[in-house]
């Protein structure tokens, strides 16, 4: 991979976490009401997947949506301000959290019914294919999601159409507080695609390089007019399910298994950020094995540790400013919301 | 008061009237826009099927092709998402159910998503969106196919509910609600699909959210909806034998509701009967009512009364359906209450001649089945 694709990926990982546990400050400071459904622990996917994504690309993201608005492009300054609930929010304030958008970088919203989604982008690559236009749908959800009966439903349309839709699963073993095997008969969910022979592959959540890799392949099957393609990327939450949940119900050795050994932070900064092997660790992986590792690191970009703390810097100041940008913005008026619908009720007297 | 409901201009009527069923009409009105706008879609169980969504459909895949016209897997609420989803990225989907009951699958599409989707994104793009919905009253339908639920929809801030009648309007609002941004629930009343009438050919859009007067009258005003507007026009003119002169109005939209249409008329007539072709309970009668009573009670010189189905589900004998589904006779009888007018001998008879011989479920003695 080119040395400023990795660097790209790192910057856009160090800025989701951030991003989002700045998010969780302000929310607990009252700024921001409502929902806030937070992503630390599931960056890889994100980032992983929307690097390996083009402009033209469709996402249809869900209620856990921040950071694929962020990776999207779209600027942190109005991701802020929609979660502050100001009219300079990607969407006027009227969203909020849980319903970022943005047109222009097709960012087709995030949604709050679960399992909502999924014809939606359906219907998006229906679209697409009705032109023969080579791009298409990415549309992520959680493992919570597929016992909803518009997985089935749409995974069925998507693969008798064969449209190009990429179904990414993030798996992050959670349906709010109940676990995979409390919730799913088949906890593998990529073996669900198999019933509509859609193409399902495994990867790990938590390695950014691995879920660009399999997102590239996917998309260049989808792009080739050979249907959907569906991405199970096995990642973990952090946090709770919301801001309102502590997620105590998790055993502790596990959220630090994961906090500890596979933080996909750590993992993008150390695949990413160049530290030659010490003596110790060159003994630990064999002589022969020592050009390999030489090889990945020369590959990884040659990042020194210098250049990732200013990085870090330059997105601390970022994620400052756009508190700032939210705070100072104006809240929407009711002659915003009515605007906004501007529908049925229009010009009717209502008393 | 000058009332001039009836002269709504229409758009580009490109030529004279010809005489149509509303299937016809309907069949036009998809052709036309299909035609207009190869962004259109139409999309639904039975679409391509020989007997064509009751001939609405009839001959449109041979015409647009299988891309624009086209079947669809049992999957109503993803296939209201995916039309959601083919809307929002510029295609203007058609959808059908070919009975009102099947759109309760899509419920989460329809309110939490389409009537949503304009507004929590901050009105920065929409969704044009058409579902025709028919109610299948009669012929044994029974409780799962047999239901008018305007009143469901029309309670949902962003979904626009228009409920034609005539061929004209068929025609006319269905063009209106292909061009309309926004999500429309357009509910067809099976047994318009054969009703006869005058339609002008050639694209034209009748603009949603306005009534239509059907009959001139001084004395009462019989607001209705959907097919309970042709009894209306019934017990207009047997009331009429009784010296009794009802206005009529033809509501054609429940959502928005033409409520300053009615309040026009009540200024002239001081008295309002609504009739609806759904329960009484928490009802579109009731919500014209509770308006028009806020709005205009200074001009309401007796209760408003409502004439609905009673709050059971429908029928499936032929035997129950005479007692369910209200008539002219019913109308007429409330609209003399209204007008204080004792019922009597003459009144009786006049009553008794609007009673149909055949029975409650079928759209006339000829018909022989099946739906």
């Amino acid at each position: 991979m080119e040395s400023d694709a990795l660097k790209k990926m790192l910057r856009d990982i160090l800025l989701a976490r951030a991003f989002e546990e700045r998010a969780a400050q302000e929310y607990a400071q009252g700024n921001i009401a409502g929902f806030l459904h937070l992503y630390p622990g599931e960056e890889a996917v994100g980032v992983g997947v929307l690097h390996a994504a083009e402009p033209a690309d469709y996402v249809v993201s869900t209620y856990r949506e921040h950071v694929h608005a962020l990776v999207r492009g779209v600027p942190a300054r109005v991701v802020m301000a929609e979660l502050f609930g100001r009219k300079t929010g990607c969407s006027g304030g009227m969203g909020g959290s849980m319903h970022l958008f943005d047109r222009e970088r097709r960012f087709m919203g995030g949604y709050a019914i679960v399992g909502e989604t999924f014809p939606v982008a359906t219907g998006i690559g229906y679209a697409i294919a009705m032109r023969e236009l080579p791009e298409a749908v990415i549309c992520f959800f959680g493992d919570g999601a597929v016992n909803q009966g518009t997985f089935h439903e749409s995974l069925n349309m998507a693969a008798l159409w064969k449209l190009p839709v990429l179904f990414v699963c993030e798996n992050n073993h959670y349906q709010i507080g109940t676990e995979i095997h409390r919730h799913s008969a088949v906890a593998e969910v990529y073996k669900r695609a198999c019933g509509y022979r859609i193409p399902a592959r495994r990867v790990n959540g938590m390695d950014v390089l691995a879920v660009h890799r399999a997102t590239a392949e996917a998309l260049r099957q989808v792009r080739a007019g050979n249907g959907p393609q569906f991405l199970e990327c096995e990642t973990y939450r952090f946090r709770g399910h919301s801001m309102a949940d502590p997620g105590s119900y998790r055993p502790k050795v596990e959220l630090q298994a994961f906090e500890k050994g596979e933080d996909p932070v750590k993992i993008a900064i150390a695949e990413t950020v160049a530290t030659y092997p010490s003596a110790e660790q060159i003994a630990a992986v064999g002589s022969d094995n020592i050009d390999n590792l030489m090889g990945s690191l020369h590959s990884g970009g040659h990042f020194p540790p210098e250049h990732l703390d200013a990085m870090q810097a330059a997105i601390a100041a970022e994620v400052e400013e756009a508190v700032r940008f939210a705070s100072d913005s104006p809240e929407p008026t009711l002659a915003d919301a009515e605007a906004a619908l501007d529908c049925n009720r229009h010009g009717e007297v209502l008393i | 008061m000058d009332i001039s409901m009836a002269t709504e201009p229409l758009i580009n009527v490109a030529a004279a009237a010809r005489e149509q069923t509303g299937a016809e009409a309907l069949n036009d009105a998809l052709a036309l826009c299909l035609q207009h706008d190869p962004t259109t879609l139409l999309i639904g169980e039975g679409v391509p099927d020989p007997k064509g969504i009751f001939g609405t459909t009839s001959g449109l895949r041979q015409r647009f092709g299988a891309q624009r016209v086209l079947d669809m897997p049992l999957a109503e609420n993803a296939l209201t998402g995916i039309c959601i989803g083919a809307a929002i990225s510029g295609l203007r989907p058609i959808m059908v159910h070919q009975r009102i009951d099947f759109a309760l699958l899509a419920m989460d599409q329809l309110i939490n998503n389409a009537a949503k989707w304009r507004y929590m994104f901050g009105g920065q793009a929409r969704v044009p969106l058409v579902v025709r919905c028919i109610v299948g009253r009669g012929w044994g339908q029974g409780p799962q196919h047999a239901q008018s639920l305007q009143s469901l929809f029309a309670h949902i801030p962003g979904l626009k509910v228009v409920m034609p009648v005539f061929p004209d309007d068929a025609k006319g609002l269905l063009c209106a609600a292909v061009a309309d941004d926004d999500p429309v629930i357009f509910i067809e009343h099976r047994w318009l699909h054969t009703l006869r009438g005058d339609v002008p050919s050639g694209y034209f859009e009748t603009p949603l959210g306005k009534a239509r007067r059907r009959r001139e009258g001084r004395d009462i005003t019989l607001a209705a909806f959907s097919y309970m507007t042709l009894e209306a026009l019934g017990a207009a003119r047997a009331l009429a034998r009784l010296g009794i002169e009802a206005e009529v109005i033809d509501m054609r939209s429940v959502s928005p509701l033409d409520v300053p249409a009615v309040l026009r008329s009540v200024a002239r007539t001081g008295r309002l009967l609504v009739a609806d072709t759904g329960h009484q309970s928490f009802g579109v009668a009731a919500e014209l009512i509770a308006r028009v009573t806020r709005q205009g009670f200074d001009q309401l010189c007796a209760a408003p009364a409502s004439v609905a189905l009673p709050d059971l589900p429908c029928p499936t004998a032929h035997a129950w359906a005479g007692h369910y589904y209200p008539t002219a006779a019913h109308i007429a009888e409330q609209a003399l209450r209204v007008c204080g007018v004792h019922i009597g001998e003459a009144q009786r008879h006049e009553l008794d001649k609007l009673r149909p011989d055949t029975p409650a479920d079928i759209p006339n003695p000829d018909y022989r089945g099946p739906f």
